[in-house]
Parts: structure tokens; sequence; C-alpha cells
């Protein structure tokens, strides 16, 4: 079936319109539930950022699941598995359904136990109190505020290109990140933890179902898998096989460990380890974990693989995924989809916002600012933050620094560099404030100026090594940084002794 | 059963279960079932046994290496 879009003049109108009819209604409800949510909101922090501490394992779970519902997961993973290949199924299963749950039980389930003891809500609270050092807990919020900001933006960048995907072109890229960075502030304005868990919880069951029915609903027109692969022997034959030159071992290890520590220390992420209800929660959602990221990353990856095996052609600009179901699948359904992926994603970030949110009040604005700041006054810069954030990175989406995957991967790259200083604090009491501060401050150098510095080619032993280029040998430089925080996080804090403001007590908990 | 050796069995466990979700022995290998890769068929059932593994380690490892609430 020709895509609608396709033909000429009103009927394009027309299903341009029906789309964008979907897409904006579909968002309008999500604004709805959590609008009903707010209602049921108290007005305390506890309550607005962690839900008083009461989510059960289906919220928990699906709005930890939700963090993986992004721009990343629907436009970024299909794009690369239509250029590449499927292995990005095995990148992102190893990485999010084995790796992160592992991480899950290591640095998730140690902080529930220590913030049920002493009423934590965000990781640098937790490490400045420990620490007795507001300099850690600013450079530790600043730190995660900095790498929130281009995945914030790398939502605005998908959404944008959903819809120029999706109207082929009608709608331009700058429209489509607009309309989501208007839902955005709307809706976290709205809507606390409680608003965005419940909406997450409905987002996700909705998202699992229609990318199975889309898979469904392509394999029937194209005459099942086993047509496809014929299709791919033909396009691009060396998809099937595993490996590549692009998936080498060394890329396929390093994004798995760079991203499955990196989603650990995204404030959305990492403040959920404060929210569980019980115990059994939390155990509960680490068993369903990696048969949940494989429901949704099978079918998301496989799509994209097959749309190079279908022969679909990708604008320049576009996502593969909006134009391989404007081309098998009616108007309205494709929409379907892209409103409940860009809802979807507008939900993850209202996560990423609340939580920056309350890393920026609560961890600067009032430690470095104004320590006597009233909870009123606290509640309005938490939103004003929140329009002044989502703004900078709308604006920052419309110069496109790069592709999605791009954008992404350096996010997670920034965060991972702090994971393994907070694991060796959460573990070794002899963690000291001096260790902490070398580790995370020289891991976060070292990888900015890989990012930031542009590659300088430089002759060592008769070899050329780019220098400053993000890989060395096609291992990822944010390995390095991983590896040389954890270093100098130990050995300063073996060198050091701890101030006596120091408690390394707060983190011993249960069978410590 | 010894507590070391209890641990130690749960640390290989899951250095395999990180280790087999990518199958590397298949590499190269382009055999297809029902349309599908191998490979991703192993990494399918692979992920199933995770979930099963991590069931496991919730009732007979996760209070004993961290404690729980009321320890």
């Amino acid at each position: 079936m020709p895509s609608p879009a396709l033909l000429s003049g009103g009927l394009s109108a027309a299903a341009t319109s029906v789309e964008l009819l979907v897409v904006v209604g579909y968002l309008l409800v999500a604004l709805l539930v959590g609008l009903v949510a707010y209602r049921l909101t108290g007005t305390d922090a506890e309550d607005y950022y962690l839900a008083g501490r009461s989510l059960g394992t289906l919220v928990l779970l699906f709005t930890t699941f939700a963090t993986l519902l992004s721009a990343f997961t629907f436009f970024a993973g299909p794009n690369l598995a239509y250029a590449q290949g499927p292995e990005w199924i095995l990148v992102m299963g190893t990485m999010d359904g084995i790796l992160f749950a592992m991480l899950w039980y290591l640095i998730g389930y140690k902080q529930w136990l220590i913030g049920q003891q002493h009423g934590y809500v965000t990781l640098p609270e937790m490490l400045g109190d420990r620490f007795g050092s507001t300099r850690l807990r600013g450079l530790v919020a600043g730190v995660s505020l900095f790498w929130l900001f281009p995945y914030v933006m790398l939502q605005q960048m998908g959404a944008g290109e959903a819809l120029v995907g999706l109207t082929d072109g009608a709608v331009p890229y700058w429209g489509g990140a607009a309309l989501i960075t208007v839902f955005m502030i709307l809706y976290v304005g709205l809507a606390g933890m409680r608003g965005v868990a419940w909406t997450d919880t409905i987002q996700g069951l909705f998202m699992l179902s229609v990318i199975w029915i889309a898979v469904a609903w392509v394999l029937s027109a194209v005459g099942g898998p086993t047509a496809v692969a014929a299709g791919l022997d033909a396009n691009a034959p060396t998809f099937l096989a595993l490996g590549s030159s692009f998936y080498t071992p060394a890329y396929i290890i390093s994004t798995a460990v760079v991203i499955a520590f990196g989603v650990t220390m995204f404030p959305q992420i990492n403040q959920r380890f404060f929210v569980a209800e019980s115990a059994t929660v939390l155990k509960r959602s680490f068993t369903l974990w990696p048969v949940l990221v494989l429901l949704l990353f099978v079918p998301a990856f496989l799509l994209g693989t097959w749309a190079a095996g279908l022969g679909i052609s990708v604008p320049e600009g576009a996502n593969v995924l909006p134009v391989l179901l404007g081309e098998y699948t009616p108007a309205w359904f494709a929409a379907l989809v892209i409103a409940g992926a860009m809802a979807a994603m507008m939900s993850s970030s209202d996560s990423m916002l609340l939580s920056g949110s309350s890393y920026f009040t609560r961890d600067l604005y009032r430690p470095f600012v104004e320590p006597a700041v009233t909870a009123d006054r606290e509640a309005w810069l938490a939103r004003g933050g929140v329009v002044a954030f989502a703004t900078m990175t709308f604006l920052a989406s419309l110069t496109r620094p790069g592709t999605l995957i791009q954008v992404g991967s350096t996010a997670f790259g920034g965060f991972a560099q702090l994971a393994l200083p907070v694991m060796v604090a959460l573990y070794w009491p002899k963690t000291t404030r001096r260790g902490m501060l070398a580790g995370i401050g020289a891991s976060q150098l070292l990888y900015l100026s890989h990012v930031f510095v542009p590659a300088i080619p430089v002759d060592v032993g008769g070899t050329t090594v780019a220098l400053f280029a993000r890989t060395y040998g096609g291992w990822d430089v944010a390995l390095a940084g991983m590896a040389l925080g954890a270093v100098l996080t130990i050995g300063v804090s073996w060198a050091t002794t701890a101030g006596s403001d120091e408690a390394a007590e707060r983190f011993a908990v249960g069978a410590d | 059963m010894d507590a070391s050796i209890r641990a130690a069995g749960w640390l290989l466990t899951f250095v395999i279960i990180v280790a087999g979700a990518v199958p590397w022995f298949f590499w190269g290998n382009s055999q297809l079932i029902g349309g599908l890769p191998l490979w991703l068929w192993w990494h399918i059932g692979w992920m199933v046994v995770a979930s099963a593994v991590f069931a496991a380690f919730t009732r007979h490892g996760w209070e004993r290496y961290l404690g729980g609430v009321d320890a």
C-alpha cells in the first residue's frame, strides 16, 4: 500500500491533518491523566518527588521501564538497526536486561536501604551528607544536570524528526520539537512523581502493545519473517551474520558497559531507587527486568532491521520507524504509534526534568544560594527551572549537533563516570571526601576533554593515534574515564584521612 | 553450604549470565530459524534464563549480602 503522503495535493494534506490530530489528541489525553494524578498529590517534597515512597511493583517497574521509552529506544535504536543490522538488540539487551539489573541490586537496593534509614531524596544529598561536604553535593548535582541536558535535547530531536517522517515533511523539524517541549513543560508543571509514574505505566503498557501490533501488521503485509529475511539477504547480505566491521566485540562491550553504568546515575533512574514501597517491589522488578527489556527491544529493533530488507528509503533527517509504518500500516495507526512514542518520550523527559529540578533546588540552590528558602518559593523555583532548562534544550536541539545515537551515547558516557566512585563510596567505609572529589573531578575532566576537544592525530611509534578521539582502538574513552575515576577514588581515599564530619556509618546497613 | 563457596557460586553465575548474553561462539554465523537469526534466538532464550536466575537470587541471595530492612 503506498503511503497516503505520497499521493498528491489534498489527499496528502488531509492525511497529514489526521496524523497531527491523532498525535495532538493523544498528548492531550496524557496531560489529562497527569492532571488527575496531580489532584491526588500532596504538596511536600517527599510526595512531589518520591510519591511518598509508596510505589508498588507494577508502577515502579513501569516508571523505571518508561525511562527506556525514550527517543533512544524508539528512534535511535531502529535507525541503527536499519543502518548496521540487528546486533543492537544484543547490545541493548546485555546492557539493560542484564548489567543494569545487577546494578539495580548493587547500587539500587543499597541506596534504597540507606534511603529508608536517613530519608534521602537525591543522590547528591546522600553523598553530601555521608561525606559532610556541600562541595561534593554541588559537584554531583552539577555534573548530573550537565549530562541531563543532551539527553532531554535528544527527546526533542527525536520528536522533531518523528513528525517530519510521519507527515513527510509537512510539519517542519522545529515544529515537532516545539510541540513536545510545550507538552513537557505543561506536564511537569502540573504533576509530581505520582502523576509521572501513573502515566508512565499507562504509556509503557500501551507502547508494548502497539509495537507488537506494528510487528504483526508489517509481517502480514510483507509475507512473514522468512520473506523479510530473503529481502535482507538481497539488500543487506551482511546483516544476518552476527558481528560486522561496525559491531565489533570492542564496540558491543564498551557500549553495553558504559550505558548500563550511565543509566544508574541518571537523576530520574537514581531517584527511583529511593521510591520503592518495600524490598519485595525491588526484587520483583529485578526479576522481571530481562523479560520486559526483551519484549520492548526485540520488536522495536527488528522493525528497523526489516525496513532495510524491505528496501525502505528514509529521507534525510527522518527516522526509519515512522517511515516504515507509513508504508505498511494505515495512516491512523502509524500516527498512533508515533503519538504513543512521543507521549512516552514526553513522560520520560518529565521524569528527567522533575528529578533534575529536585537536584537544582535541593542540591544547588538551597545549599549555595539561599539556605532559608521557603517551601513555596522552592516549588516555584523548581518549576521555573524546568521551563528554563526545557527551553534551552529546545534551542540547542535546533542546532542538531549529531545523530540521536551520538547525542545519547555522549550523555550516557558522562553519567557513567559517576557510577564507580559512587559504588566505591557505597561499599568501602574508608572512602574519603577528597577521594570522591578527585575521582569524580578527574574522570569528568578526562571525558569532557574527549567530547569537546577536536581529535588531534599524533604519531606513536610509527602508527597514527587520534588523541582526544572518542574511541581508542575501538574502545570507548568513557571506559578509561570510569577506570580512572575508580582508581583515583580508591587511591586518594587511601592516602588521605577522613575529616571528623565524614560519617561512614551512614552507609552501613543490613548485613555490613 | 560454606558461605564463601555460596558467594563465589553466585558471583560465577552472574559472570556467566553476563558473558553469555552475547553468543560470541556464533560470531559470523548467519543461520536462520523461522526467518530470525539463530544468534537472536539464543539471546532471547538467555534473557529468559537470566530472569529465572534473578528470581532464584531474590529468594536465596538477596538479603544475605546486603541485609534486609529489619536487619
